[in-house]
């Protein structure tokens, strides 16, 4: 008989934290939810599971969406909805086919700001070459749900000729980010209204698959492991990245593209725009002798010309991610700690 | 990104590195105060350890407001919270200290209004809106924050806002740099002066630590090139057989300060006769309560506080860390029952803790150095 699963978590209650893609949620996860509902069927906690039916590959995903406030400059929660699910499946190696959703919505929520959202998945799915094929509505009492929360669910093929898993990845990879970090974060924050703060800027979302596919087609066999940075940003995906493969990430922080609007606004708060969520870039490691393709393949993709390599993988710090700067100063770069933004995604 | 980038510039930063390998003496430890925590903060975050001769030992001051506050005061808030109808207020970096029954955040998950606000000025705004709710805005902070906190009492005042009030934690920093230099175990050659708290109270007030204990001090503006300069200048004062107090953060800090912030603290508040600094005990005319003619939007005279004093725990050595006795990791707690997660100290809460900023940049550094045996 099986032993009884081990429950490690122990907070007395849940808390924002819980929920921000940090050291929280990941207590909570393999705490709690792995022990009890995955067994040891688990072995990394990526973006999206793969199954096999019958000898075919599938990839399956679900996310939730509850961003305060639901339009913000550059999209809006039904758009994130579409994104960040087809997005969950592309970085896990996948082309996202259907989507499932669910809208949960509160009492009194005007028609048009609903419309407004569905038209947003609609656009936001054939732009993504995605079809919604069904979905379900509850709606809760006014006050309950700040206007409205989308679930989407959705499944995807495995992309020929790429297979990623942290434990592929070696020491003298490459690490490779899409674009700019930190916009969708500081937008959303921004786009509250309680900071007093304006900036020029927009939520980066938006779907990743063109670009990975294309990365795909030019260095397919390199690509060692994928992540999309949302909630936690580049510094928690780059965390999980060096637990589960047990090797140091090497940051050079001076490589990492950030708008002039987002560092200022981290400047002005003290927030690290490494802690920043992101709904429109991936992160991806490579084996160094694919990663100039990989570069050249994503620059010559619309979308792609912001690509960059910033950093590398070696021996040592195992599992911790150490930041260079170019004057020689080294850090270690954490997970996010807490929940330093209202609810972004 | 101006103002910042030529702060942060590699070859800037290497010709100070250079210059301080020049002039520190061999055969000489240093020992160099950062009475900020914006400072200590920066250190770790720019990994400026790194660059520093190790016979330059940088030592973390008790510049952390978040820090020096004393248990008993964040449930006293709290306690004034817990009443119907009031939104509490806090920056963000109160949200996570522990009270002896839980955090702001804790409080708030279990159904607490509680806001994190980024200026007092925003909490008058919200007691505007919420005429029906009393908002209490907990401050901290030294002469940095008091300020903002005189000019938004004074706009209370003005418009007659009345749901809202203040509860005053607000501390200063020279009776803190007194303490330590009153402490027996006090062994610092130099101060590297706080940059913010010197915009508001210039530079002058520190003339004393020069003239009277020997000590040079320069006041330092927070990016690596600031720092670094700073510890240039320090080393050159101590060459020099010299003590006096130099200003590197002229881009910022007038001489005399900024009169007309320091003219609304006047207004609004004086001084406490003695006020509890955590870990450091109570320090005498070390704190500011708002004036009689405010009082009115002072929560400590509309409403009962408890006045709860909590000992901290005896494993926990806040206290020495605080005053740059022990190093964050000589702390028998420190990342074990203590963490950024599940703080024991508030020094392991802010940012701006020493053992925060230890632990979140330095700390799995160092032990997988440790760990390897060699430099990276």
């Amino acid at each position: 008989m099986d032993a009884a699963p081990k429950i490690r978590f122990r907070d007395a209650q849940i808390e924002m934290a819980h929920g921000a893609g940090g050291k929280a949620s990941r207590r909570l996860v393999e705490g709690l939810f792995a022990p009890l509902l995955f067994g040891d069927r688990i072995e990394t906690l990526g973006d999206a599971a793969h199954i096999s039916i019958n000898g075919t590959r599938i990839a399956i995903t679900t996310d939730s969406f509850v961003v305060k406030p639901l339009r913000f400059p550059g999209g809006s929660i039904g758009e994130l909805a579409v994104n960040g699910t087809v997005n969950d499946l592309a970085v896990s190696g996948a082309r996202a086919e259907a989507l499932v959703v669910t809208y949960v919505l509160e009492a009194g929520l005007p028609t048009e700001v609903l419309e407004a959202e569905v038209r947003a998945m609609g656009t936001a799915a054939t732009d993504a070459g995605v079809v919604i094929s069904g979905g379900d509505t509850k709606v809760v009492e006014h006050g309950k749900a700040d206007g409205m929360y989308i679930s989407t669910t959705g499944i995807g093929r495995v992309i020929p000729g790429i297979s990623i898993s942290a434990a592929s990845v070696r020491p003298g990879d490459k690490v490779l980010i899409s674009g700019p970090v930190g916009d969708h974060g500081i937008t959303v924050l921004l786009a509250r209204g309680e900071l007093d703060l304006e900036g020029e800027i927009c939520s980066d979302t938006r779907s990743v698959l063109p670009l990975i596919e294309a990365m795909a087609r030019a260095a397919g066999p390199g690509i060692h492991w994928m992540r999309d940075p949302t909630r936690g940003g580049v510094a928690t995906s780059l965390n999980e990245l060096a637990r589960d493969c047990g090797l140091g990430v090497w940051l050079f922080e001076d490589a990492v593209p950030v708008r002039d609007t987002v560092r200022g606004a981290c400047e002005l708060l003290g927030l690290d725009p490494l802690h920043i969520a992101n709904e429109g870039q991936f992160l991806a490691v490579l084996d160094a002798e694919y990663a100039d393709r990989a570069l050249d393949a994503l620059r010559n993709t619309p979308g792609g010309h912001a690509a960059t390599l910033i950093g590398e993988i070696r021996e040592q710090p195992s599992g911790a991610v150490l930041g260079a700067t170019s004057y020689g100063g080294t850090r270690v770069i954490d997970m996010l700690v807490g929940d330093p933004l209202p609810r972004i995604c | 990104m101006k103002f910042v980038d030529e702060f942060r510039d590699a070859g800037v930063i290497h010709k100070a590195a250079d210059e301080i390998r020049r002039l520190a003496d061999l055969g000489r430890q240093y020992r160099f105060m950062e009475v900020c925590g914006g400072h200590t903060h920066a250190i770790y975050r720019f990994g400026l350890k790194d660059i520093l001769p190790p016979n330059i030992d940088l030592v973390h001051g008790p510049g952390c407001p978040v820090c020096v506050l004393p248990m008993g005061r964040i449930d006293d808030g709290l306690s004034i919270a817990k009443g119907p109808n009031v939104i509490f207020t806090a920056f963000g970096d109160m949200m996570r200290v522990p009270g002896r029954e839980g955090s702001p955040l804790e409080h708030k998950a279990r159904g607490m209004d509680v806001r994190i606000v980024y200026s007092p000025s925003d909490a008058l705004k919200l007691a505007q809106k919420n005429p029906d709710k009393h908002v209490l805005f907990f401050a901290i902070g030294f002469e940095t924050t008091a300020p903002s906190t005189a000019l938004t009492l004074m706009r209370a005042k003005a418009l007659g806002v009345t749901n809202f009030s203040v509860f005053c934690n607000h501390v200063t920093i020279i009776p803190g740099i007194r303490a330590i230099l009153d402490s027996p175990d006090m062994r610092i050659d130099a101060f590297i002066g706080p940059g913010h708290v010197s915009t508001v109270i210039g530079c002058r007030p520190y003339e004393w630590v020069a003239r009277n204990e020997g000590k040079p001090i320069v006041v330092s503006g927070f990016e690596p090139v600031d720092v670094l300069q700073a510890v240039v200048m320090l080393l050159r004062q101590l060459k020099a057989g010299e003590a006096k107090v130099e200003n590197q953060y002229k881009r910022v800090v007038p001489w005399e300060g900024n009169r007309a912030a320091l003219k609304a603290m006047a207004e609004v508040f004086e001084l406490r006769s003695y006020f509890e600094w955590r870990g450091m005990g109570f320090i005498s005319q070390s704190a500011l309560r708002i004036r009689d003619t405010y009082k009115d939007w002072d929560a400590e005279h509309r409403f009962a506080v408890p006045g709860v004093r909590v000992t901290d725990p005896k494993a926990a050595q806040c206290g020495e860390v605080l005053k740059g006795v022990l190093k964050p990791v000589q702390c028998k707690l420190f990342g074990k029952e203590c963490t950024p997660e599940r703080p024991v100290g508030a020094l392991m809460v802010s940012s701006e803790g020493s053992c925060a900023a230890y632990y979140n940049y330095e700390h799995r550094k160092h032990e997988t150095l440790t760990r390897i045996g060699a430099a990276v």
